[in-house]
């Protein structure tokens, strides 16, 4: 029966990781492409991103290696890009809580679309045991870092050889993030979250500009809706 | 490759594996208070709006195509997924919508 749950959990995670497909196979391929461009051997590219595994850090991570930046200040300049994090791994206490086998690997490898999924879509109803759960939870997280790895490494080998016009398909992330929006708004249906996220990014956009906005909004989101937790339970 | 790339990976890597772990391991030993059982709620719907957000911070709505393409692929993803939900058609169909539309537009 652990087999059985551990199998339908498979499938379920596969069908909701397509997206994540499509866009961190393209996506990883740009970022393979510009390190090698950069003059890092290919192999960098795969390594990078099983030993990181955080795209926006990567990308920003060719530049600075590229211009031989001091190694204190890279990792200041990780800790800003990818303060989100804490953030994400605050709203999934819960959810990981029953974890074990895989608790480990699934704080490692959370990144913005595997929250995303994990946030959004259920298991499968018939795999509603902790152990299912989990396997779910771990198989959506594995795959992501796959798609992304395999990406990373065709783009650094072969990305300047593709001979098929692919451009535009990274779009399938944004729409990735539209849909997990819609879900969300099933789920939670009051108007406070979502008016105060998009003041907190506005403003976020507004005073610190588009490289760095994203942990401001996040966190002028988080400030922003605590005023409204009485109204809101 | 030089002992300079491969330090500079492995601090990407820790600081990273930090951000990611560090409400874990402080909420390891106590129970969080309860303002966390509120904002692990609203949070999810927050971040998914900012990443929705952030994702057309790119687009330079003041020259042609004016963010065309992608505001009519990404209503058409919304539409799509309100009537029928069902995320692979949602996000191939809004992909497959703006690939053409950046290509004629």
């Amino acid at each position: 029966m652990d087999k059985n749950d551990d199998k339908s959990a498979f499938k379920a995670a596969f069908s909701a990781s397509v997206p994540v497909l499509l866009g961190y196979i393209t996506i990883g391929i740009a970022f393979g492409l510009l390190l090698v461009k950069s003059g890092q051997p290919w192999w960098l590219a795969p390594v990078m991103s099983v030993v990181v595994y955080a795209g926006a850090a990567q990308f920003m991570g060719v530049g600075l290696l590229a211009s031989g930046m001091g190694i204190a200040q890279i990792a200041l300049l990780t800790l800003v890009i990818n303060a989100r994090h804490m953030v994400y791994g605050l709203s999934l206490l819960d959810r990981y809580s029953a974890s074990k086998r895989w608790k480990a690997y699934l704080i490692f490898a959370l990144t913005d679309e595997t929250y995303g999924i994990l946030t959004t879509v259920e298991p499968p109803t018939d795999a509603s045991s902790d152990r299912a759960r989990e396997s779910f939870y771990a198989a959506v997280s594995a795959l992501d870092q796959l798609y992304w790895v395999i990406g990373s490494a065709l783009g650094a080998l072969v990305g300047g050889l593709l001979p098929f016009d692919a451009r535009g398909i990274e779009f399938a992330l944004t729409a990735l993030f539209i849909v997990l929006l819609v879900e969300q708004m099933r789920a939670v249906r009051r108007a406070p979250p979502y008016i105060v996220a998009t003041i907190a990014t506005g403003g976020a956009l507004l005073l610190v500009g588009p490289a760095n906005f994203l942990v401001v909004a996040i966190l002028a989101s988080i400030l922003g809706i605590l005023p409204f937790r009485k109204a809101l339970s | 490759m030089s002992v300079y790339v491969i330090a500079s990976i492995l601090a990407m890597a820790a600081v990273t594996l930090f951000c990611r772990a560090a409400p874990f391991l402080f909420f390891m030993k106590s129970r969080p208070p309860p303002v966390v059982d509120f904002l692990q709620i609203y949070i999810p719907p927050m971040i998914m709006t900012v990443l929705v957000l952030g994702s057309y911070k790119a687009i330079s709505f003041a020259k042609a195509p004016y963010g065309l393409p992608e505001i009519v692929s990404g209503l058409a993803v919304a539409s799509l997924h309100l009537w029928k939900r069902n995320t692979l058609l949602s996000i191939l169909g809004g992909t497959a919508l703006y690939m053409i539309l950046i290509r004629v537009m």
